[in-house]
C-alpha cells in the first residue's frame, strides 16, 4: 500500500485520533497520531489484514523544545512489503503515553531506552527502568536542555 | 637445549635479588581478560596467533583479577563501568600494573567534549603505568606499551633500601596521585618545602 492509502485506512478507523500526514520534500512521509491512541493504532496496524505491520523496526524519542517530546515508530510489514512511520507528540512537562510493548515485544527495551534518555513514561510497561545509564543517574541526557553532571559518585566529570 | 647441553662446567650466575625478582615478574605478566570497546578487538588480535602476545610471556589472560598482574583497560570507560573497574583493580594482588589502551581510556578521547557518560581518562580512578595512544592502537603499539612496561618493571626496587633521592621521587608521585584522586587537603604552609 502507498502512504496515502495507509493514511486513509487509519483515518477511516480512528477518525480524529489520526492527526496529519506529513510528506516532507526530503525524507520519508509520516503519520502523526494522538498520544493517547498509540496503543490502539499499533494493534490495528499489526492485526488488520490489509496492513499486517508485523515488525517494529525502530522506536525512538525526539526532543522538540520548548513544548514537546515525540515518540517515533518505524513499522514494516514482511508480508505486504510496505512501511509506515508513526509519530506521537507528548507535552514536555508530563510526557506520558501508552506502551506498545504488548503489541511488539521488541518495543520493551526500546521504550526503556527512550525512558532512560528522554524521560518519556510509557504507561503499562512491565519493567520501566533505566536500561543504559546507572539506576542512580540524574536527568535525561538526550534532552536538549540537559545539564552535564559535574560529579558522579565522587568522580569528577571534567577538569 | 641440545646445543648447550653438557658443554659447560657446573657454574654460578651472579646477579642481584632485585634483578632476579624483576626478571621473573616482567617475564610472566598475566593480563586480566576484559575489554570495553573496539580497543579490545585489537587486544584479542594481539593475543591470537598472528601477533602472539605469548612471545613476551604476557599471553596468559586470566579470567579473574585475583590471578592477574596487568589490567589492560581496553576501551571507553563509562561512569557505570568506572565503579566496577575500580573494584576489579582493588581485587588484584600486588604488584599490579595498569595499561590505558587507546585514547578513550587515556583521556576520554572522542568523548572528551560531549560524552556525558564517559570517564575522562581511567587515571581519574586508578593509577596508570603505561598510556598507549591510538584509536584504536595497532597491535604493535600494544606491544610497545608492554615492552615499556617490562622496562619499567626491570628497574623497580624490590628489596634494596631506596636512596633518599629515589624515595623522594616516589613519595612525590604518590602524593601527587593522592591529591588528584582522593582530594586530600594540601599540606599546611609550615610543612611545605
Amino acid at each position: 500500500m502507498q502512504i496515502q492509502e495507509l493514511f486513509e485506512a487509519l483515518k477511516k478507523r480512528f477518525g480524529d485520533q489520526v492527526l496529519e500526514l506529513a510528506t516532507p520534500a526530503s525524507g520519508e512521509p509520516s503519520v502523526t497520531v494522538s498520544a493517547a491512541a498509540v496503543q490502539d493504532v499499533a494493534l490495528f496496524c499489526r492485526e488488520d489484514s490489509s496492513l499486517e505491520f508485523d515488525q517494529l523496526m525502530c522506536l525512538s524519542g525526539v526532543d522538540y523544545p520548548p513544548e514537546h517530546l515525540a515518540v517515533v515508530y518505524h513499522m514494516h510489514s514482511s508480508t505486504k512489503h510496505h512501511r509506515l512511520i508513526l509519530k506521537a507528540m507528548v507535552p514536555r512537562e508530563d510526557p506520558k503515553l501508552p506502551t506498545v510493548s504488548r503489541v511488539w515485544r521488541t518495543a520493551n527495551w526500546h521504550e526503556r531506552e527512550a525512558y532512560d534518555l528522554f524521560g518519556i513514561v510509557f504507561t503499562g510497561h512491565a519493567n520501566l527502568r533505566r536500561i543504559l545509564l546507572p539506576q542512580d543517574w540524574v536527568g535525561y541526557p538526550l534532552r536538549k536542555d540537559y545539564v552535564f553532571p559535574t560529579e558522579y559518585r565522587g568522580i569528577k566529570c571534567h577538569d | 637445549m641440545p646445543i648447550l647441553e653438557n658443554r659447560f662446567e657446573e657454574n654460578v650466575v651472579f646477579s642481584t635479588v632485585d634483578e632476579m625478582i624483576n626478571w621473573c615478574r616482567l617475564s610472566s605478566i598475566w593480563p586480566m581478560t576484559f575489554g570495553l570497546a573496539c580497543c579490545a578487538i585489537e587486544m584479542m588480535a594481539v593475543g591470537a596467533g598472528q601477533y602472539d602476545l605469548d612471545r613476551f610471556g604476557a599471553g596468559a589472560f586470566r579470567a579473574t583479577p585475583r590471578q592477574s598482574d596487568l589490567m589492560i583497560v581496553a576501551g571507553t570507560v563509562t561512569y557505570k563501568m568506572a565503579i566496577r573497574i575500580k573494584r576489579l583493580y582493588e581485587q588484584m594482588p600486588e604488584p599490579k600494573f595498569v595499561m590505558a589502551l587507546g585514547v578513550c581510556a587515556s583521556a576520554g578521547g572522542p568523548y572528551y567534549e560531549h560524552g556525558y557518560h564517559v570517564l575522562k581518562g581511567v587515571d581519574k580512578i586508578i593509577p596508570v603505568d603505561i598510556y598507549v595512544p591510538g584509536c584504536p592502537p595497532r597491535p604493535e603499539a600494544l606491544f610497545d606499551g608492554l615492552l615499556k612496561l617490562q622496562e619499567k618493571i626491570r628497574h623497580q626496587k624490590v628489596l634494596r633500601r631506596l636512596t633518599p633521592q629515589e624515595k623522594s621521587v616516589i613519595d612525590e608521585t604518590t602524593r601527587k596521585y593522592e591529591l588528584e584522586t582522593q582530594k586530600l587537603a594540601p599540606l599546611p604552609k609550615e610543612y611545605q618545602a
